[in-house]
């Protein structure tokens, strides 16, 4: 069972990659929503078959895999967007920052003070990628819908850590964090879409009209 | 012992020329069409020999080299590679890097044989070659990295015969085994010049790029490019399937396995090319990148 | 009992306000929901009802504090809201109502959570829920304000929740069986493993320090104030600072208990610092009124981070400076929102000489800005002078100094602007022919809220003075 945790882990982690180097919005959609039914199946894996798990395992299933990328489809086929531009600071720059990210978590990952089981596991590393990955398309891309995505696979890395805490989170905090994210994701879209009204594109770069 | 040096130069000079032919009946099969006969390159190459030379007056001594190292030097670089488990010919401690070098030596003297030419096709057809093998080789070298870390050796011999151990399959290593045969395959494409990096079957002189380079040639010379480009392939091919293929412990059913699960590869390729277009240039060089990055994270998998 | 209605009414409201047809008496339920909100609230204050270690929901002393104040600035606010929409009979209003009162059912959720993870979840709502009530004005301005708004304070919560499974984790490898209650966690304090508990605080200063607005996590605090209407912007700069504040109040709880408050001070102090800093060179020469006030409200969190830091009794005033900065705050920005209105513009240059069109909005501005840069005798002045005294006392005199220094030159910087704007000369012929005077609703909530100010600056009534000094007691450990 173990292995198979190791082996989601690490195709969460591949998964980063091609999110950071690829250009079609559909693609990224679909591969953040695949990157999140991945992490919803580890909590049963983790923590064992109980309710919680369980519970925990088809919220996320429904909420990520589900609900969120069909609310971001809805959101590109209305603003009528297929590609992303070129980068701030382009897709192979992009690719080497995240793999140096990547190596980066990996190596500080050894020098934590972890619990002993969790020392050598892939979690932490899984983490840190992923956020750091989020973090990445957060700030050098430069269309609304990619920051929304960078967002959520930033939520996504800090999910892979709490998995490691499931006793500290009661079903209600969890559910609530789930559903924050859904309606956060669904006002995106709605101020997305206003702003393509107002500027018929959602390059973010239009909007830095408001100076001191 | 001698047989298996003879083994070895037979599958390596005798089977080579089909793989391409299975290729292209793969592809022609699944567009749905019958294709050209399997054998089809034998009696290319044996009509090539027959016939007569055409050579332009502006090349040198190189453009007659080029063809010539572009034969030998599969041949040479054959003799480092194990077959499945059939032991490499010569091998000591460091032959890895004999290894690439002698194929950057090919693809040396190939470019340099359609600069030759003073021809401007030529010319933007190497440039585009020369890049794509820049890209690629660091992705060869960290895979050769992993792979001498896995086998604690520097010999090819011991270093490819992971595979034969069943290492892919149990073991430690085995994600960053299976990601490293993924970026060797990805690196069959680029040097072997087949979609999505480069089309083989292209006619318009501006999509070429390994094609262009080889415009000039005719003749036998023509002859030992495609020979040579074949044993290329077997060799790329090898590298490929010594990770995967287990050793099932007889010699005979080894070296059958070897041959069949070359001809599969062959149709995989040939599935892959029919599946995909050409990329744009402006991507190939980002899908390079990121091949590299996928091997250096096997690597780090590897060092944990 | 009582907690569940304080919390679920808002609710209640915002889906009696969705579902109601007529756009006309669509605004009442604000008021009327405002009205029993705070008579519950009033009745959970200063009555508290005893609650477990383990409940979900709970009003300590420093919930109860940020109650009170969310729901006198609420309550102000609703009358306020009554005029404002009928100015704009044409825009429709059952979004931005349903998402307001959302608004006040999440801050209340959030004063009362007694599960960190509960509070996290709250304050989230909060940003999402808000950022609709940004975008009232839909234009260019708005939606840029909107969205900047909407993704940094989500990455800064997302943050949050990074610091508040770190904490977690601390927990964990602390042997003991690790929980988000906070009541647990105050108890367990001294087990939580060292370093994991500080990255934590250090996430969850920045994560809810971005909410808060403190710099260098305030750029969005500009924007966003700069755009929303009047109504949005005294809620937001009253109302949602204080519940962030509440949660780095809660994180500093957990610190102290562990011994680690000298290292949560310094971070609280440095931030506290530099926001200071910021809001006086940006307030300088600020053409814009609501900018203005924006940066004001970055120099009030510098102050409150401040106090923090100083010991028992500038805790005691940056508790009392909580209440004050809410209640002149939403004043501030509701009579700003009647002067934009009314000119059309927000920009120094184009409302100068408010006071002879819009007499109460411009004098209540007026008076407002001396209150909220410290003069006596209001609330304001009382509470940063108790700060400096708690500053002296712990002996940082070039601290204090530079505080006093720091508050004089943004004194300096506001009056240029708010004498502008309302006593400047008219300017001739720009009189927008369909300029929308102040009404007795738009004036009432501001007024009231000033009188309050004035009032809590001369008298303060014995039941405040101990909710302050037990919110206090229980951030500030024994010296």
């Amino acid at each position: 069972m173990a292995n198979i945790t190791n082996e989601i882990l690490l195709a969460v982690i591949l998964l980063n990659f091609f999110i950071l180097g690829t250009s079609r919005l559909a693609t990224c959609i679909k591969t953040v929503a695949s990157q999140g039914i991945l992490l919803a199946l580890l909590p049963p894996l983790v923590h064992g078959v109980n309710g919680h798990s369980l519970l925990l395992l088809t919220g996320a299933l429904i909420i990520k895999g589900g609900i969120i990328p069909w609310l971001l489809f809805r959101a590109i086929r209305q603003v009528r967007i297929r590609r992303e531009i070129e980068p701030r600071i382009g897709y192979i720059a992009t690719l080497v920052l995240g793999a140096l990210i990547t190596a980066g978590a990996f190596l500080f990952a050894d020098h934590l003070p972890l619990l002993p089981h969790h020392l050598h596991s892939l979690f932490i590393p899984a983490t840190l990628s992923t956020l750091g990955t989020g973090f990445l398309l957060l700030i050098t891309r430069r269309k609304a819908i990619t920051q929304v995505l960078g967002y959520l696979i930033f939520e996504n890395g800090i999910f892979i850590f709490s998995i490691l805490l499931a006793e500290a989170m009661p079903i209600l905090v969890e559910a609530g964090v789930l559903l924050d994210m859904l309606v956060a994701i669904f006002v995106m879209g709605i101020v997305m879409n206003h702003i393509n009204r107002e500027y018929s594109s959602i390059n973010t770069e239009h909007l830095s009209l408001l100076k001191e | 012992m001698f047989s298996s040096i003879f083994f070895h130069i037979l599958l390596l000079v005798g089977l080579s020329p089909l793989l391409p032919g299975i290729i292209a009946k793969t592809k022609a099969l699944v567009a749905g069409r019958k294709g050209p006969p399997m054998l089809q390159l034998y009696h290319d190459i044996w009509k090539l020999f027959r016939k007569g030379m055409v050579i332009s007056k502006t090349t040198t001594w190189v453009f007659r080299a080029g063809p010539i190292v572009g034969f030998a030097v599969p041949v040479l670089a054959g003799l480092l590679i194990p077959f499945g488990t059939m032991d490499a010919l010569l091998s000591f401690t460091g032959d890895l890097i004999l290894f690439v070098y002698l194929l950057g030596l090919a693809r040396f003297f190939t470019v340099l044989a359609a600069l030759d030419t003073g021809s401007s096709f030529e010319g933007m057809g190497a440039a585009r070659e020369a890049t794509f093998s820049v890209l690629v080789e660091p992705t060869v070298f960290v895979a050769f990295l992993v792979l001498a870390r896995t086998s604690g050796s520097l010999t090819l011999d011991t270093m490819l015969s992971a595979g034969a151990k069943g290492e892919l399959f149990h073991g430690p290593a085995t994600m960053s085994l299976i990601l490293i045969s993924f970026c060797l395959f990805i690196v069959l494409l680029v040097e072997n010049c087949r979609i999505p990096f480069d089309d083989p079957d292209t006619h318009l002189e501006l999509t070429m790029i390994h094609e262009v380079m080889v415009l000039d040639h005719s003749g036998p010379d023509l002859g030992l490019i495609l020979y040579g480009a074949a044993m290329k392939l077997l060799l790329s091919a090898a590298l490929v399937l010594d990770l995967i293929l287990p050793s099932a412990g007889n010699v005979v059913v080894d070296c059958l396995a070897f041959v069949v699960g070359l001809l599969l590869l062959a149709v995989c390729i040939g599935l892959v090319e029919s599946a995909m277009a050409r990329l744009r240039l402006i991507r190939i060089p980002q899908l390079l990148v990121g091949t590299t990055l996928l091997s250096f994270f096997a690597l780090i998998l590897i060092l944990r | 009992m009582n907690l569940y209605f304080i919390i679920g009414l808002p609710f209640i409201a915002a889906l009696v306000a969705a579902v109601l047809p007529s756009e006309r008496f669509r605004p009442l339920v604000i008021p009327v929901t405002a009205l029993f909100h705070i008579a519950l609230v009033f009745k959970g204050v200063f009555s508290p009802e005893l609650y477990t270690a383990d409940t979900m929901l709970g009003l300590d002393a420093l919930g109860r504090l940020v109650l009170l104040v969310i729901s006198l600035l609420f309550a102000a606010s609703s009358l306020y809201a009554v005029g404002y929409f009928r100015t704009h009979p044409t825009w429709g209003n059952r979004t931005f109502i349903a998402c307001l009162l959302i608004f006040l059912g999440a801050m209340s959720l959030s004063t009362a959570a007694r599960n960190l993870g509960l509070l996290w979840v709250a304050v989230e709502a909060t940003t999402v829920v808000s950022a609709p009530l940004i975008y009232y004005n839909r234009n260019r301005f708005s939606i840029e304000a909107t969205w900047k708004y909407l993704l940094l304070c989500s990455v800064g919560i997302a943050l949050a929740m990074l610091g508040l499974l770190f904490v977690a984790y601390a927990g964990l490898k602390g042997g003991e069986e690790h929980t988000l209650q906070i009541d647990q966690m105050l108890t367990t304090a001294g087990f939580l493993s060292k370093p994991w508990l500080r990255t934590g605080f250090v996430f969850l200063l920045v994560g809810f320090g971005t909410k808060m607005g403190l710099a260098p996590l305030h750029t969005w605090k500009p924007d966003a104030y700069g755009e929303a209407p009047g109504l949005v912007g005294g809620l937001l700069a009253g109302g949602l600072t204080s519940v962030a504040f509440l949660a780095i109040l809660r994180a500093m709880q957990i610190m102290t208990a562990a011994g680690e408050q000298a290292l949560a001070h310094h971070f609280l102090l440095a931030l506290g610092l530099l926001s200071l800093v910021f809001a006086a060179l940006f307030v300088i020469r600020q053409r814009d009124i609501k900018r203005m006030l924006a940066y004001s409200s970055v120099e009030h969190m510098g102050i409150l981070a401040i106090g923090l830091t100083m010991g028992k009794l500038a805790a005691y005033g940056a508790m009392f400076h909580v209440m004050n900065n809410a209640l002149t705050k939403g004043a501030l920005f509701m009579c700003a929102g009647n002067i934009h209105r009314y000119f059309g513009s927000k920009r120094m240059c184009e409302t100068q000489g408010a006071i002879n069109v819009l007499p109460w909005s411009a004098s209540l501005l007026l008076i407002g800005f001396l209150a909220i840069t410290g003069s006596p005798p209001f609330g304001p002045f009382m509470s940063e002078f108790i700060i400096l005294r708690g500053i002296f006392a712990a002996g940082n005199f070039s601290l204090g100094f530079g505080f006093i220094l720091l508050l004089t030159i943004i004194f300096i910087g506001m009056s240029s602007t708010v004498i502008t704007v309302v006593l400047g000369p008219s300017m001739e012929g720009q009189q927008p022919s369909d300029a929308v005077s102040e009404t007795f609703m738009t004036v009432l909530g501001p007024l009231l809220l000033i009188i309050a100010v004035l009032v809590l600056g001369l008298y303060l009534p014995e039941p405040l003075r101990s909710l302050f000094q037990e919110a206090a007691d229980l951030v500030v450990a024994a010296q």
